[in-house]
């Protein structure tokens, strides 16, 4: 049996990977989160968590994800301690993952964990008395943006059955892996739009399970009159052998008003941030853009799985 | 796949023609191993400088069933079916003879296990089984079509070509 899992659905122990996840499992957690979102603003007061406390171990920077766990934790009524990139380099030199996973175990009734190297959460969960959520372990897993990601989809727009175009970086962006893989089980028609050298691996198509779910590569014309969903990710200047290559490729990559004339009504565009320019600024006011609304969707979806593995919910 | 038949008169035959290593009292007879894997299939084993046990090798050694093959007779250690069913990450097709006072005494053949620990080596530098973290290595194991296949339990590393990892 998996060590992420308790008996029974939808109970979970740690949250790892969203691989570890059912269908049944993320609608529970999304309906959770639903749940959630009028204490996530403000509206209402939920102290379920009071007297529990969150460690944030954060072995390489990540400002965004760190806020909104610590603000999930306490709209519920908990407390936060952080040991940050600065703090890792400096507190923990020499001291395995290991260590400092059972000492800040007994600080705290929850981890939540970022760091560089992939499996790093799974094997911090294999030495934790508490729970561990995976906040980012290098270009593995990163659950709870994906969590986000459907949750934004389902109140925004639809996710049962939708068609979704994911457009920038498709090979190296584990945003976009993880939320192929989680949109496959919800009858989707995936759309990928990406230049040739970022484009998803063949390797990668083929592990998906394309019984239920459709993936076409595109190109942005084609399909933007049907999609009901555009996701953009960023292209990075690394990955590119110079700066003249880059502006080339990643200009032709950008979404302007004009691109957004034949779209759905209801179309929606969403984007993980930061962004660069991919998208353009004037955009931000129309309709589709619903990127600041999914970055506030990770506040109800992290109250969703801290509640969650912490048994608080109620 | 069924297993070779043995033939009525397989005693003399093999004593003559195809017996290359002499016989052992007691012991193992690790047969069918593909073509040059014996010397992985004793690391797999733990068998190597240091050990006790007399260890016989026959190396790319011609077999009707699969034209050439390896076979290591192994004496005086008792070894788990668990140790004997890692081999099968080398030589899929490899069988297993326990002796006893020179006779064989049970035959069969091994099977992938579904986890292997420190056997397999992540070829992921970024893998956290690859840090100086106190872990093992840890790969699921499947089969894909006749191949088999590992996967990192760690990094999700997938292998093809297990002997390369070893
Ligand atoms: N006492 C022994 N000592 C060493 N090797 C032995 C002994 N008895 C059998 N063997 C070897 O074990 C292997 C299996 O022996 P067996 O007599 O079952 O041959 P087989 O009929 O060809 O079997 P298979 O169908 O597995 O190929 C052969 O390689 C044989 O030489
Ligand atoms: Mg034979
Ligand atoms: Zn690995």
């Amino acid at each position: 049996m998996s060590i992420l899992k308790k008996e029974g659905v939808g109970r979970f122990k740690h949250l790892i990977s969203i691989d570890e996840l059912t269908k049944e499992d993320i609608i529970y957690i999304l309906r959770l989160a639903e749940k959630f979102e009028p204490i996530a603003k403000g509206k209402k007061v939920n102290k379920s968590l009071e007297g529990k406390i969150l460690a944030n171990l954060f072995f390489e920077p990540s400002t965004r994800t760190r806020m909104s766990f610590e603000a999930a934790m306490k709209r519920l009524g908990g407390d936060v301690i952080n040991m940050t990139a600065q703090e890792v380099s400096s507190v923990a030199k020499g001291e395995t993952l290991a260590d400092t996973i059972r000492v800040v175990g007994n600080y705290a009734d929850i981890i939540v964990l970022r760091h560089p190297l992939v499996g790093a959460a799974k094997f911090a969960a294999e030495n934790s008395i508490v729970p561990v959520v995976n906040a980012g372990d290098g270009a593995g897993q990163h659950p709870t943006q994906t969590l986000l990601d459907l949750y934004t989809m389902m109140k925004e727009a639809k996710l049962e059955g939708s068609k979704i175009a994911l457009m920038g970086d498709l090979k190296y962006s584990r945003t976009v892996h993880s939320l192929i893989k989680a949109l496959a089980l919800f009858n989707t028609t995936i759309y990928l739009i990406s230049p040739p050298m970022l484009r998803l691996s063949e390797e990668f198509i083929e592990g998906l399970d394309t019984k239920t779910s459709k993936v076409f590569e595109v190109s942005l014309e084609e399909v933007i009159d049907e999609i009901d969903v555009l996701y953009v990710t960023r292209i990075q200047k690394e990955r590119f052998p110079d700066e003249e290559e880059y502006r080339k490729v990643a200009g032709s990559y950008v979404i302007t008003l004009d691109l957004l004339r034949n779209t759905k009504e209801s179309m929606i565009i969403m984007h993980p941030l930061p962004r660069v320019n991919e998208i353009a600024t004037d955009v931000d006011k129309t309709r589709h853009a619903r990127y600041f609304e999914q970055a506030f969707y990770g506040v109800p979806i992290r109250m969703a799985i801290l509640s969650e593995l912490l048994d608080g919910n109620g | 796949m069924s297993m070779e038949k043995g033939t009525k008169d397989k005693g003399a035959k093999s004593d003559r023609k195809h017996l290359v290593v002499s016989k052992i009292k007691n012991g193992t007879v690790i047969d069918h191993i593909s073509p040059g894997m014996s010397p992985l299939v004793l690391k797999i084993l733990g068998i190597g400088p240091g050990s006790k046990e007399a260890v016989s090798m026959a190396m790319n050694v011609h077999s009707s069933k699969m034209g050439k093959k390896d076979i290591l007779k192994v004496e005086g250690k008792f070894i788990s079916d668990e140790e004997l069913n890692k081999i099968a990450l080398i030589a899929p097709e490899a069988t297993i003879n326990l002796v006893e006072n020179f006779e064989i005494t049970r035959k069969f053949r091994v099977e992938p296990p579904e986890v292997v620990e420190n056997i397999i080596k992540c070829p992921n530098q970024y893998c956290i089984s690859n840090s100086n973290e106190p872990i093992k290595s840890r790969f699921r194991i499947f089969t894909d079509g006749r191949k088999v296949v590992a996967k990192c339990d760690y990094c999700g590393k997938k292998l093809y070509s297990l002997q390369d990892y070893i």
